[in-house]
C-alpha cells in the first residue's frame, strides 16, 4: 500500500527529487484514498507557501547575523558575540524585541496607508521567491515568463515606499519616500537592458532554461556578458537601496528616510523585506550569470547557496567599504552612464549572438 | 498639455535639522529653506549646550576653573588648559619650567590627533562610510589609554596647571608614546586608502562646499578650514609659543578651499603633529615640572589675551583681573563658533547631502560654539 511507483532512485540529496517523491507518495495515498487530486494540489501549495515563508525568515534571520558579523570583522571588532556561539541568536532576540515592542503610528499619519506600505514591501519581496530556482528541479513554479515575472513583482516595493513616506506625514520621510521612487524606477532600466542581454543569448524567460543553458562553467554568462553582470550588480545594489545607494534611508541626511515613524512590527517588516530582497537579487544574478545551481559533485542546491551566499557577501562588503553618493550623482550615474552602456552591451550582443 | 504643467504649484518648505539629527554633532539646529533637495536658505540656531561658562568663570577662583575648561571642547579638553594656563601664567608673570613645556606640547599634540580622528570618523558617517569610524576610534583608544597613564582621565584631563603640569610623565610613557607614533604612521595611509582616492569620495568631497579665502577671513575662520583656502595661517608658526620654535614642521594647505581640501590638511596636520611628538620626545629634558606658586592664585590687576593654534581654529581666553583670587571677566574665543558662522554662506545653493558633507568638513563641536 505504500510502495512508490515511479520512485527513482537518483541522488536523494537533491531536495527537487526528494519533494517530488514526496508528491508521488501523497499522489499515490490520494488515489488510494479516492480524493480528487485538486485538493493535494491546493494542500502542496500551501505547504509550498509555508516552506517559502519559513526559509525566508531563516536566511533573513542569517543574513542578518552575517551582516553584523561582516562588518565587525571589517571594522577589526567581533559583533554580537553575548547571545549563543558566537552571538547567533542575536537577530532572534532582536526580532523577539521587535514583535513586544509598542507598534506606535502617528497621529497625522493616513492610518490605511501607513498599515499597508510595510505589507506591500513584504509581499512583494516575497512573491519574487517563487520564480527562484533553488536547485535541480527545486522550483515553485517555473513560469515561462519567469524573469519577467520577478521584475514586475519587486517593482512593486516602489509603491510600498513611496506609500511608507507620504503616510508618515513627516517631511524626512516624504523626501525619503521620493528619493526612492527616483531611484528604483532610474535603475530598473538599466538592470532591465542588463538582463535582456542573457534572455538574447539563453531565448528563453524561464528561470530553469536560463539555468539548464550554462551547464558548463565556460558557458555562464557571467563569462559572455562581463558587462552586463556588472551593470546588474551595480543596478541591483541600487535597487534594494544598500550602501553606496542607500539615499532613501541615508541616516546621516534623513535621519531614517521613508521608514523613519516606523516602528514595532512594522518596521520589521521593512527590515524583512530589505535582507529578503538583498538575497533575492543575490540568487537571481547566481541565476542567470553565475551558472544557477549547476555544479559538480555536490548537490545542486547547495551550489546555488554558494554562489549566492558569495554574491551577498560582496554586496556587503561594498556596504562597509565605501562612502555615499549624492542624490543627484546616482541619477546622473543611472541614466548618463549605466544607461548607455547597458545599450550598448544589448545592442553588441544582438549582433554577435 | 503646457497649460497644465504650469499650473502645478510648488513652494519652498521648512525643515528643522536637529536639535536631534545624526549629522549635526551634537545641538546645532538648522533652520533650512528648501527647494526640494536643494538648500536655498539657513539660520543655524545655537546655545542647546550653553552652560555660562564664562558667567561661572566670575565666581570661581582661578584653579578652580581649570576643570571648567575641560568642558569647553571635550574633544581636546589639552587645548582649553593649556590656553588658560598661559593666560593666567601672562597675567602673572609665572615662568614655565622647559620639561613642563615639552610635556604640554607631547599631550596636546597627541590631543590634536585623537580631534582629528574623532572629526576623520564622523566626517566619514556624514558620507556615508562607516568603517573608517571604527578605525579611527581604534586608533584613538591608544591615545586615551596614553592620557589615561599619566594624568588618569580620558577626556576631561585637568592635568594643566598655572607654571607647569600636575603631574609627571610616568618612565614607561616615553616608549609607549614612541612605540604608537610608530604604530599610527602607517594607519593614517590606511585611512587615506579607504578614502582620499575612492572615486565615489571625491564626487563626494572635490569642488563642494567652496570657501574662498576673502570671506573666511572676513568671517574670522581660523584653523584648518583656513588654512584648506590656501593661507598659511598656523599661530605655533606665526606667533610662536610654547616651545614650539624648536621643533620641525609643516603648515599643511589646500588649493581649492573644498571640502577634500578641509579633509586633505588636516589629514596632512595628524602626520604633522606626529612628527612633533617623536622630536618632542628626543629633546625631552630633565628638570622640573612644575614652578610653585601661591596656594591662592592672586595675579595683579590687568587683563590678558592669550591665543593658541586648537584643533578647530584659534582659542583665545581674554582675562581681565582685578586683583582679587577671582578673575572678573573671562571672555573665551573658541574656533568652532567663528567657523560655524560661515556654514550658511557657503552651503547656500547645495543639496541636503552636501550640507552635512560640508558642516563636517568644518569640524564643529558644538560645547564648544555655545560654551
Amino acid at each position: 500500500m505504500w510502495s512508490c511507483r515511479r520512485l527513482t532512485g537518483e541522488n536523494m540529496l537533491e531536495l527537487g527529487q526528494l519533494f517530488k517523491n514526496i508528491y508521488l507518495w501523497g499522489e499515490n495515498l490520494f488515489t488510494q484514498w479516492g480524493i480528487p487530486l485538486f485538493w493535494l494540489e491546493l494542500l502542496g501549495m500551501l505547504v509550498v507557501a509555508v516552506i517559502i515563508l519559513a526559509f525566508m525568515s531563516l536566511s533573513v534571520l542569517f543574513l542578518v547575523w552575517w551582516e553584523r558579523k561582516v562588518s565587525g570583522h571589517m571594522q577589526s571588532r567581533f559583533g554580537p558575540m553575548r547571545t549563543g556561539w558566537h552571538g547567533w541568536l542575536q537577530t532572534i532576540i532582536d526580532a523577539i524585541k521587535l514583535i513586544l515592542k509598542e507598534d506606535t503610528t502617528p497621529e497625522t499619519a493616513d492610518k490605511i496607508g501607513f498599515l499597508i506600505a510595510p505589507i506591500i514591501v513584504f509581499v512583494s519581496a516575497f512573491m519574487a521567491y517563487i520564480c527562484i530556482p533553488f536547485g535541480k528541479g527545486l522550483i515553485v513554479k517555473d513560469l515561462n515568463i519567469g524573469i519577467l515575472y520577478i521584475l514586475a513583482i519587486t517593482t512593486f516595493t516602489v509603491i510600498g515606499l513611496l506609500t511608507a513616506g507620504w503616510c508618515s506625514n513627516n517631511k524626512f520621510s516624504v523626501l525619503g519616500g521620493f528619493r526612492s521612487a527616483a531611484q528604483i524606477i532610474s535603475y530598473e532600466v538599466p538592470l532591465t537592458l542588463s538582463i535582456l542581454g542573457v534572455v538574447i543569448l539563453s531565448q528563453t524567460l524561464s528561470m530553469q532554461s536560463i539555468v539548464n543553458s550554462q551547464k558548463h562553467i565556460w558557458e555562464w554568462y557571467i563569462f559572455r556578458q562581463p558587462v552586463g553582470f556588472l551593470i546588474y550588480i551595480v543596478a541591483a545594489i541600487a535597487e534594494i537601496n544598500r550602501v553606496p545607494f542607500d539615499i532613501p534611508e541615508a541616516e546621516q541626511e534623513l535621519v531614517a528616510g521613508f521608514n523613519i515613524e516606523y516602528s514595532g512590527m512594522k518596521f520589521a517588516m521593512f527590515f524583512f523585506a530589505e535582507f529578503a530582497n538583498l538575497f533575492l537579487v543575490s540568487a537571481i544574478a547566481t541565476t542567470l550569470f553565475l551558472g544557477g545551481w549547476n555544479g559538480p559533485i555536490l548537490p545542486s542546491w547547495i551550489w546555488f547557496f554558494i554562489k549566492s551566499f558569495f554574491l551577498v557577501f560582496v554586496i556587503m562588503w561594498f556596504k562597509w567599504t565605501f562612502p555615499r553618493l549624492r542624490v543627484d550623482q546616482l541619477m546622473g550615474f543611472a541614466w548618463k552612464f549605466l544607461l548607455p552602456l547597458a545599450f550598448i552591451n544589448l545592442i553588441l550582443t544582438g549582433l554577435l549572438a | 498639455m503646457n497649460q497644465e504643467i504650469s499650473e502645478i504649484y510648488t513652494e519652498e518648505f521648512f525643515v528643522n535639522m536637529g536639535p536631534q539629527h545624526p549629522s549635526t554633532h551634537g545641538v546645532l539646529r538648522l533652520l533650512l529653506k528648501m527647494d526640494g533637495e536643494v538648500v536655498l536658505d539657513m539660520v543655524p540656531h545655537v546655545g542647546y549646550l550653553h552652560r555660562s561658562m564664562e558667567k561661572i568663570a566670575e565666581n570661581r577662583t582661578y584653579y578652580q576653573y581649570i576643570p571648567y575648561t575641560d568642558r569647553i571642547d571635550y574633544v581636546s579638553a589639552m587645548f582649553c588648559n593649556q590656553a588658560f594656563c598661559m593666560a593666567m601664567e601672562k597675567l602673572a608673570n609665572v615662568p614655565v619650567p622647559e620639561r613642563a613645556e615639552y610635556i604640554r606640547i607631547i599631550m596636546v599634540e597627541l590631543n590634536r590627533i585623537a580631534s582629528h580622528l574623532i572629526w576623520l570618523g564622523t566626517f566619514s558617517l556624514d558620507l556615508g562610510a562607516i568603517t573608517p569610524f571604527l578605525y579611527c576610534f581604534r586608533e584613538r583608544e591608544k591615545i586615551l589609554d596614553l592620557f589615561e597613564m599619566v594624568c588618569g582621565q580620558r577626556m576631561t584631563f585637568n592635568y594643566m596647571r598655572v607654571g607647569g603640569v600636575s603631574r609627571d610623565i610616568t618612565p614607561e610613557f616615553v616608549p609607549m608614546t614612541k612605540e604608537f607614533v610608530n604604530y599610527f604612521l602607517p594607519r593614517v595611509d590606511e585611512y587615506e586608502d579607504i578614502l582620499t582616492q575612492n572615486p565615489i569620495f571625491l564626487s563626494r568631497t572635490k569642488g563642494v562646499g567652496l570657501l574662498d579665502q576673502k570671506t573666511a577671513i572676513e568671517n574670522g575662520v581660523t584653523g584648518p578650514s583656513l588654512r584648506g583656502t590656501g593661507l598659511k595661517w598656523d599661530l605655533r608658526k606665526d606667533e610662536p609659543y610654547s616651545v614650539y620654535d624648536k621643533f620641525n614642521f609643516d603648515i599643511p594647505t589646500g588649493e581649492n578651499s573644498d571640502v577634500w581640501d578641509r579633509y586633505m590638511v588636516r589629514i596632512q596636520e595628524m602626520r604633522e603633529s606626529a612628527k612633533i611628538v617623536q622630536q618632542a620626545l628626543e629633546k625631552i629634558p630633565e628638570g622640573p615640572i612644575k614652578t610653585k606658586t601661591a596656594a591662592v592664585f592672586k595675579p595683579p590687576a590687568g587683563e590678558v589675551y592669550v591665543r593658541i593654534e586648537a584643533p578647530r581654529g584659534e582659542m583665545g581666553f581674554y582675562i581681565v583681573s582685578d586683583g582679587s583670587p577671582k578673575p572678573y571677566r573671562v571672555k573665551i574665543r573658541t574656533g568652532s563658533f567663528s567657523n560655524l558662522t560661515v556654514l550658511p554662506i557657503i552651503s547656500r545653493g547645495w543639496k541636503i547631502a552636501d550640507l552635512v558633507a560640508i558642516f563636517g568638513s568644518l569640524d564643529v563641536v558644538l560645547p564648544e560654539v555655545d560654551r
